[in-house]
């Protein structure tokens, strides 16, 4: 098949890439940021912009797989808004113009949101529960939604929306490996969420077989159980530190500490986990990773800093 | 044995799927529970000196609903109930109470009731575990069951239907419970729901000996027989209630019986569990 990646010179993206390529796909990546030396065709343009459609037209892929989206907290405010509500929106517009016959929104677990009062796991009928908390993710919450719109308003258009739970493994991208790099890491003093986590060539397979099996619909992708935020910290060989939670969102922006909202505390404090079975079912999905060989892969990449 | 010694080879004993590192899928973890549990095991044995009975009625696997009655300010019931299970089935289980979710805003005490399998009392939680063969621990009378005052210990206020719905879409097994002597352990005077309400609980009770400690009084837990109910879940309110009334009636004679048995009256034959 022939498929196009727009956000492909991501890490996780450019593995999925490759591995799509060596499956014998036709594969083509766009992305503003640039990929020297890209293995597949690649092309540097903004999805939002008129050169991307044109891609869309000359090439006319048979699948688009959806990975431009930023979650970093760091791109803030309007541009956040634009890149991932407006490309969404543009992704899905090009591809129903095009011919495109199966559409996937690579979207996140964040979706559901952490709280006090959160169910044990989330099942994918469940709204986004704890926006007003972390309004920062908005607009990943608008994307993941705007991008399910697609299976009422184009019918002739497979659509999947994957929330996948938070990736680790030996490339060390992604929320949970940034949180993770440090010797120390900090935790909330008398919080101890349980944290869900795949590797990423998990992440790679779960998308390949959406791919393959043509799975339409909203589906949550996770595989091992989730562990204890202290444990899953010690078993990756750094140190926890617990510190309460005035004294680490007094800290955010300062001290070398990133500038986070104090919404993002809450996924310190209270877990999200998923109940990832629709997947298994639909597609016969399995981890080919535990959590233990999964945290052993980020560790042997990135061992304890001294 | 030496008690701490029986609280490890009983945590072991769960049939519970714990991962290589003690870890089951919900985050319940083997060293919270030896941890906590050691500590229940010691208040069980020496402070309340539990005397448990009908502890067989339990089945020893599968789903089932412990239902029972609140009293007293502090949650003993609960503890002391989850404390028999561990210590005196064979093989131990896990009870697994649906908490109050304002726990879970607080430092600690939310996190050690996570690893320790209490979870947050929403309907999809009870479910769950439940579907997983899971032991649930349900008091009914919720919050207002734990503002029962000293006089009111042996009374029972409204019971909630949701269990009951519950347990027939699940086709899970009632086992009805009672534990007597948590309002001696924690007489209640009064509550304070002004004061509560600025420290985010529903109230603060003020027990009778002015501190916030149990008092050792003598804590009796009895199970009784199984309930079943046929059904679907489904069913109107006033089949459900029809239901719940049972439950409560059957809870209500235990709880009947063993108070006068605590006063020292002879049990009349066929009321004991």
């Amino acid at each position: 098949m022939r498929v196009l990646i727009p956000g492909a010179a991501g890490a996780l993206a450019r593995k999925l890439a490759m591995r799509l390529r060596d499956g014998g796909h036709e594969v083509i990546g766009i992305d503003r940021r640039p990929w020297p030396d890209a293995p597949v065709a690649f092309h540097e343009v903004d999805v939002r912009k008129r050169a991307a459609e044109d891609i869309f037209r000359k090439v006319r892929p048979d699948v688009v797989v959806h990975m431009a989206t930023v979650t970093s907290l760091l791109v803030g405010g309007e541009e956040r808004y634009q890149i991932n509500l407006g490309g969404t929106r543009a992704v899905f517009e090009y591809a129903r113009a095009h011919g495109v016959k199966h559409c996937i929104f690579v979207g996140r677990h964040t979706f559901y949101g952490a709280g006090p009062e959160s169910p044990l796991l989330h099942t994918e009928d469940e709204p986004p529960l704890e926006l007003y908390r972390f309004p920062e993710l908005a607009d990943l919450v608008a994307a993941d939604l705007y991008a399910a719109t697609a299976l009422w308003r184009f019918p002739e258009l497979a659509t999947t929306v994957l929330r996948v739970c938070y990736t680790l493994g030996p490339s060390g991208h992604g929320t949970l490996a940034n949180y993770l790099r440090g010797r120390r890491v900090p935790l909330v003093l008398g919080f101890d969420p349980i944290f869900q986590f795949l590797h990423e060539d998990d992440v790679i397979r779960a998308i390949e077989l959406t791919l393959t099996h043509r799975a339409s619909g909203v589906f949550n992708v996770a595989g091992p159980q989730p562990l204890p935020l202290s444990v899953l910290v010690r078993s990756a060989g750094r140190t926890p530190i617990a510190l309460p939670e005035f004294v680490i969102a007094s800290m955010l922006g300062r001290f070398g500490f990133p500038e986070l909202p104090t919404g993002a505390l809450g996924h310190l404090k209270y877990p999200i986990v998923v109940d990832a079975r629709a997947f298994q079912q639909r597609t016969g999905y399995g981890c080919r990773y535990d959590e233990l060989e999964t945290i052993a892969a980020f560790k042997a990449a990135f061992p304890t800093p001294p | 044995m030496h008690i701490n010694q029986q609280v490890r080879e009983a945590v072991d004993a769960l049939e519970l799927p714990f991962n290589a590192l003690g870890v089951d899928p919900y985050g319940v973890s083997k060293r919270h529970l030896r941890i906590a549990l050691g500590v229940l095991a010691i208040l069980h044995r020496y402070y309340f000196s539990v005397r448990t009975s009908g502890i067989d009625n339990i089945p020893p696997r599968g789903r089932a609903m412990l239902v029972g009655n609140h009293s007293g300010g502090i949650p003993i019931d609960a503890a002391m109930a989850i404390t028999s299970c561990l210590l005196e089935m064979t093989p131990p289980r896990l009870a697994q109470g649906m908490v109050e979710k304002f726990l879970y805003r607080f430092p600690f005490l939310g996190q050690w009731a996570s690893r320790t399998g209490q979870f947050p009392g929403l309907p999809e939680n009870a479910e769950r575990l439940l579907q997983d063969e899971r032991l649930l621990l349900v008091f009914p009378e919720g919050a207002r069951g734990t503002a029962k005052l000293f006089g009111q210990r042996y009374s029972l206020v409204d019971f909630g239907s949701g269990f009951l719905r519950l347990a027939l879409k699940t086709r899970a097994p009632i086992v009805p419970f009672v534990v007597l002597g948590a309002g001696e352990a924690f007489p209640t005077i009064a509550n304070a729901y002004t004061l509560g309400r600025a420290f985010g609980v529903p109230y603060i009770p003020i027990p009778a000996h002015g501190l916030p400690v149990a008092l050792p009084a003598r804590v009796e837990v009895k199970y009784g027989v199984p309930l079943f109910f046929e059904g679907t879940g489904n069913e109107n309110d006033e089949v459900v209630h029809g239901h719940v009334g049972r439950v409560k009636d059957v809870i209500a004679q235990m709880l009947d019986a063993g108070a006068r048995s605590r006063r020292g009256d002879v049990d009349p034959p066929g009321l004991e569990a």
